[in-house]
């Protein structure tokens, strides 16, 4: 494709080729395939932590982004408050109040103790899933505010007009609208979020990053796991993007 | 053939004593009208004289301060809203009415996210709970009828001002409405497309359909209406024969207001 063949874009695509040949030549990667195994793990850890909090969050965000637009007051402020709170405090924080703060409240109730579900309560994942939601939550119930406040009033107005249930109207009209304004903002915030996962390890959950610091105590090698992990986020990322392009691109809108 | 009794036929739409006021602004200070079956009324009157607010008080758009909307006959229920004023009593009333009244906007209010067939059998589908077939097959024909039979995939940010109003008025037909509610459908546009739109209409109007137009274009209303309603400050000042009308105005706002526009 003609766009890769403009000057300045071969110059950096040649700059680059020549790192991946200089780091594959000059640099140590005789771990990779001990490590395979475990570097798979992290990476689907990673993944499947990004797409499941992403996703309850997002529903989440929905409710705590309608309230604040539709009220009633006393609820809107609450959904504001947390929304307020989880951006106003770090992650990092979020992520240890809940896990060493909860996980130690649990079990002083034999009742979570004895029920099915102490054996998940036990594991450090939980924690780092609840975390990483509600964080996606606060952020994304701001955007969605935002975006279910800019839905053009015509719009409803028209849904109304056509005889549409509330309910019809938030189902077919409203939501969709919205999420359809928020699909550029979406994008940056799951890409954020993708890099705020490595916290988790601070929890010893096992994910990508986890696995780097695991391979740089067990061989004393440094970058290179460095470096493949850094590649691993960015190509995330981009898998992220065109993704969300795809959809952006699929609906244009004008917003009047 | 004799002429139609005007008596005789069914009202549609009727306004009896309809008042209207935003806080303290009273923007409809006692309107009443009726629209008879087939009828086509056009209504005139300067910036801000209440046209909108009046033909949104017939869907219950806005809520009248006082007053009744009958449509066919039924009278829209309302129940005090304990705060002096007043509001719907019921609302699944008010829904299946409006399902019965199809309004076309200034600003078409066409759904983006959707492409135009969509927004055409939104309506049958999840409001009046047609198959999708059917809603698919009414869709076809229609806008085939205002010439958008090509544009059905295309998103309406794509189009142009006419194209959206045409399309606006394709989904006001799928609910096949006892009654057509138009707000100034060219004000928004580009004056080399309001000609396509207004032919859409003209013709809707010929084929008998019951109207109430609200316009600036005043030729079009003398020659599609069959009535005119002249409103200043919120109240009906005349109205009559289109012809009747323009030819020899009575009121002194009216004249005024005609050599305005033309
Ligand atoms: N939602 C509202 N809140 C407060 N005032 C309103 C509202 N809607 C309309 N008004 C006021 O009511 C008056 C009549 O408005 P309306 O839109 O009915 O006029 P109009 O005859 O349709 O004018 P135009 O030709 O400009 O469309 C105006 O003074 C307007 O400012
Ligand atoms: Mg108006």
């Amino acid at each position: 494709m003609n766009i890769w063949l403009k000057p300045h874009r071969i110059v950096l695509l040649l700059m680059a080729l020549a790192l991946v040949v200089y780091a594959g030549l000059s640099m140590q990667w005789d771990w990779v395939p001990r490590y395979s195994g475990l570097l798979l793990h992290g990476i689907w850890m990673t993944i499947a932590l990004l797409i499941t909090t992403c996703a309850l969050g997002f529903l989440l965000a929905v409710p705590l982004g309608l309230f604040q637009v539709t009220g009633p007051k006393p609820l809107a402020f609450a959904c504001r408050g947390f929304c307020t709170a989880i951006r106003g405090t770090p992650l990092l924080l979020q992520l240890w109040l809940i896990y060493f703060g909860l996980g130690s409240l649990f079990p002083q109730f034999p009742e979570i103790m004895d029920s099915f579900l102490w054996p998940y309560l036990r594991q450090a994942w939980p924690y780092a899933l609840l975390s990483l939601t509600l964080s996606f939550a606060g952020y994304e119930g701001e955007v969605m505010r935002g975006a279910f406040a800019g839905v053009p009033a015509g719009e409803l107005e028209a849904a109304h007009a056509y005889g549409m249930k509330r309910m019809t109207v938030l189902r077919r009209i409203w939501l969709p609208r919205a999420i359809l304004r928020a699909l550029p903002t979406l994008n940056g915030e799951v890409v954020l979020q993708l890099k705020s996962t490595p916290l988790v390890a601070t929890i010893t959950v096992v994910e990508s990053y986890a696995v780097t610091s695991t391979i740089r105590q067990e061989t004393f090698i440094i970058y290179e796991p460095l470096l493949l992990i850094s590649l691993i986020y960015m190509v995330l990322t981009a898998i992220s993007v065109v993704i969300f392009s795809y959809f952006e691109k699929k609906v244009p809108v004008h917003d009047v | 053939m004799a002429p139609a009794n005007r008596e005789d036929s069914v009202k549609a739409i009727e306004v009896i004593d309809l008042h209207k006021s935003f806080d303290s602004d009273e923007v409809l200070k006692g309107v009443s009208l009726e629209a008879r079956q087939g009828e086509v009324i056009a209504i005139i009157g300067g910036s801000g004289s209440g046209k909108s607010t009046l033909l949104r008080c017939i869907n219950m758009l806005e809520t009248p301060s006082s007053g009744t909307i009958k449509v066919n006959g039924e009278a829209i229920e309302m129940k005090s809203d304990g705060r002096g004023g007043q509001k719907p009593a019921n609302r699944q009333q008010v829904r299946r009415i409006r399902t019965r009244l199809a309004m076309v906007f200034q600003n078409f209010n066409l759904w983006q996210h959707m492409n135009l067939l969509d927004n055409v059998i939104e309506v049958p589908i999840h409001v009046l709970g047609r198959s999708r077939a059917e809603a698919l097959e009414y869709a076809d024909t229609l806008l085939k009828r205002v010439g958008l039979s090509e544009k059905r995939a295309a998103y309406p940010a794509f189009l142009s001002g006419g194209q959206q109003q045409r399309a606006a008025i394709a989904r006001a037909l799928a609910i096949q409405p006892e009654v057509l509610l138009f707000d100034e459908p060219t004000s928004a546009l580009d004056p080399e497309l309001i000609g396509e739109v207004l032919s859409v209409i003209g013709d809707l109007a010929r084929e008998g359909r019951t109207m109430i137009l609200v316009t600036h274009e005043m030729k079009f209303a003398r020659d599609v209406a069959d009535t005119i309603i002249f409103l200043n400050e919120g109240i009906i000042e005349e109205e009559g024969d289109p012809k009747a009308l323009f030819d020899a105005p009575k009121s002194e706002n009216l004249k005024r207001f005609i050599s305005s526009v033309t």
